[in-house]
């Protein structure tokens, strides 16, 4: 069963085609990659589930949603969570602090409650540090909880970004590049964390990579990019063979 | 050093982190409640000046410092809540009803002013509401049958528990009118910032394309930030009111708008604390200078002389000494003051070198 889809979703920024009449799907419980030189529009169909750009034209639905009826706050709302390609976190809070704004589709007490902090703000705030606390023995972050994020070093920023993700509690997660700027040994981490946010938490993961050793050892399925439009689908080794996929990596045979 | 050793979530959450934070704190608002007895009246009029900055200080404090959004438009607010609670007052509501609303007229039309300057950013949310602030000038003016216009009107004593209550004849009740208000709202301030709302102003302030994907709504949070700063700005507005006795069009000029953003600039941007701090700086500074005045007057062998523009000129030299110096404000130095102590010997110079900002994501909207 499908959990995200895309249809004929075109995005033109003037005359520049960003996105062209793309159609994909993800299925639950699946780890999909999308691959595709500089400029592929990977991360423009990310903005666009975050509902960041409006389609040109195209529909996508969301488990059941027609996603493009939804505000961009609201889209958290549906069990949609994401990280970016060049951190966004919020710098001058701790880490505890960032893990918990990703609680924050699940707020049920208003202002005024929080004002006075009342006996059920109490409660709702325990919940959420319960929750976090999961995510932060999860990824292994219990050194810096009470960090400043200014002042981490970017591996750890990386995965404090993936833990924000993971404390909305969404049913897919978009990871923009989770191995860019990392070391090795820090990529090894992030596979199998991966890896089990897959298979422990049931999470279907859609991720943009270009690291090709990632992409094969994590991901299910692969849709190739290039300017805009799809290249090829399949299995990692089926697209890391595939004629076209070659051509636009690295031009054509003299 | 100390090392907290958390057993509860409880801990994590209480406003105080320790039972020695507590009891400094618990210090400080006992001194406070006894500083009539300690400072002379003179004296007690200025502490009662320097709460009511920091009032306002804090409903700033929560927009720019911790909202991110800069306002230069405060002023209006401090004459709205000002204006409302005297007019409130002379049509006979009592003191605990006029007061309280006053705050809540102040919030309500911050809320609605927000609506469209939330479309704007940075610098250019500065200017609109700098505009703001100058046309409340000429708004005083027109609406004369209220606001009485140039000639001002004056706010009437506090009647409270069978008590006239003003600055010149019981400064001492006044004090704690005032006192007591800050405690209010320092508390209300402290528990939002432990709460989500808080942590979405933060959010909201540090990146606003994360804090969307998050599932905060900017444009109704920027809004709740803006009414409920514009409320605590009003309840510092009606004690200003109070406290000068009589006020007109000139009274809340666009000069107060930017003492204010200096005074939490000053004392620590994002910090409750910076807002304490500032007003102390923005409240005592013109009777240090009048005094040191009279010194160096006696010093060089003359009366005291008048240096026009003076108060300014030093205002203007503190703040730019602060921005090159200590961007953080006084809080940002004193937290460093206070890992000095706690670490020592260990402290490093480094600590708080502010670290490179790793590129953020090209901004979306």
């Amino acid at each position: 069963m499908s959990l995200l889809e895309f249809e004929n979703v075109t995005l033109r920024f003037g005359g520049v085609i960003a996105v062209n009449d793309l159609s994909f799907s993800v299925k639950k419980g699946e780890v999909f990659a999308l691959v595709g030189p500089n400029g592929a529009g990977k991360s423009t169909a990310f903005n666009l589930i975050s509902r960041f750009y409006q389609p040109t034209a195209g529909q996508i639905h969301f488990d059941g949603h027609d996603l493009l009826s939804h505000k961009a706050s609201d889209v958290a709302a549906l069990g949609i969570a994401r990280t970016f390609q060049n951190n966004e976190l919020f710098d001058h809070s701790t880490v505890l602090q960032n893990l918990l704004i990703g609680r924050h589709r699940h707020r049920k007490t208003n202002f005024l409650a929080e004002i006075f902090f009342t006996p059920s703000v109490r409660k709702a705030e325990i919940q959420n540090r319960e929750m976090v606390e999961e995510i932060i023995e999860f990824l292994d972050l219990q050194p810096y909880r009470d960090k400043m994020i200014a002042g981490l070093p970017y591996g750890v920023r990386k995965v404090v970004e993936l833990g924000r993700a993971l404390a909305t509690g969404p049913k897919m997660l978009m990871l923009d590049e989770p191995a860019s700027g990392l070391s090795v040994e820090e990529t090894t981490d992030m596979r199998w964390w991966i890896d089990d946010i897959r298979r422990q938490m049931g999470i279907t993961v859609l991720m943009v990579e270009h690291d090709m050793g990632l992409v094969s050892n994590v991901s299910d399925r692969v849709l190739a990019l290039a300017d805009g439009s799809k290249l090829a689908q399949g299995t990692p080794a089926e697209v890391q063979t595939d004629p076209a996929v070659l051509k636009a990596y690295l031009g054509e045979v003299a | 050093m100390r090392v907290h050793f958390k057993t509860s979530y409880n801990q994590d959450i209480r406003l105080f982190e320790d039972k020695w934070t507590l009891f400094v704190y618990s210090l400080l608002i006992i001194l406070s409640f006894l500083m009539p007895y300690i400072l002379d009246v003179f004296y007690l009029g200025e502490m009662t000046n320097v709460l009511i900055w920091a009032i306002a200080g804090l409903g700033l404090m929560l927009l720019t410092g911790h909202t991110g959004q800069a306002s230069l438009g405060h002023a209006a607010f401090l004459a709205l809540g000002c204006y409302s609670y005297a007019i409130l007052v002379q049509k006979g509501v009592p003191f605990l009803i006029a007061f309280p609303l006053s705050s809540v007229i102040t919030g309500v039309v911050g809320m609605i002013v927000a609506i469209p300057a939330l479309r704007l950013r940075g610098i250019y949310l500065a200017i609109a509401t700098l505009a703001m602030s100058i046309l409340v000038d000429d708004v005083i003016v027109l609406a004369e049958p209220f606001t009485g216009g140039v000639s001002g009107i004056f706010s009437e004593p506090i009647f409270l528990f069978g008590m006239e209550i003003d600055r010149w004849g019981t400064p001492i009740a006044f004090y704690y009118v005032a006192l007591v208000t800050i405690i209010i709202v320092t508390f209300g301030y402290a528990n939002i910032m432990r709460s989500p709302l808080g942590r979405s102003f933060v959010a909201v302030r540090d990146s606003e394309v994360s804090a969307q994907a998050m599932g905060v709504n900017i444009a109704r949070t920027k809004m709740i930030s803006f009414g409920l700063s514009c409320a605590i700005t009003g309840l510092a507005g009606a004690l200003m009111g109070l406290f000068a006795g009589i006020f007109n069009n000139e009274t809340f000029s666009v000069v107060i708008s930017i003492q204010l953003l200096m005074m939490i600039v000053i004392g620590g941007l994002g910090s409750i604390h910076g807002a304490f701090f500032g007003a102390i700086i923005i409240g005592f500074l013109p009777q240090f200078l009048s005094i040191s005045k009279e010194y160096v007057g006696d010093f060089i062998g003359g009366s005291a002389v008048a240096i026009p523009g003076l108060e300014f000129g030093v205002f203007g030299m503190i703040l730019i000494a602060f921005i090159m110096f200590e961007p953080n404000g006084i809080y940002g130095r004193w937290v460093k003051i206070r890992t000095w102590f706690e670490l020592f010997p260990f402290y490093r110079k480094g600590m708080f070198k502010r670290q490179k900002s790793f590129l953020k994501t090209e901004r979306l909207q």
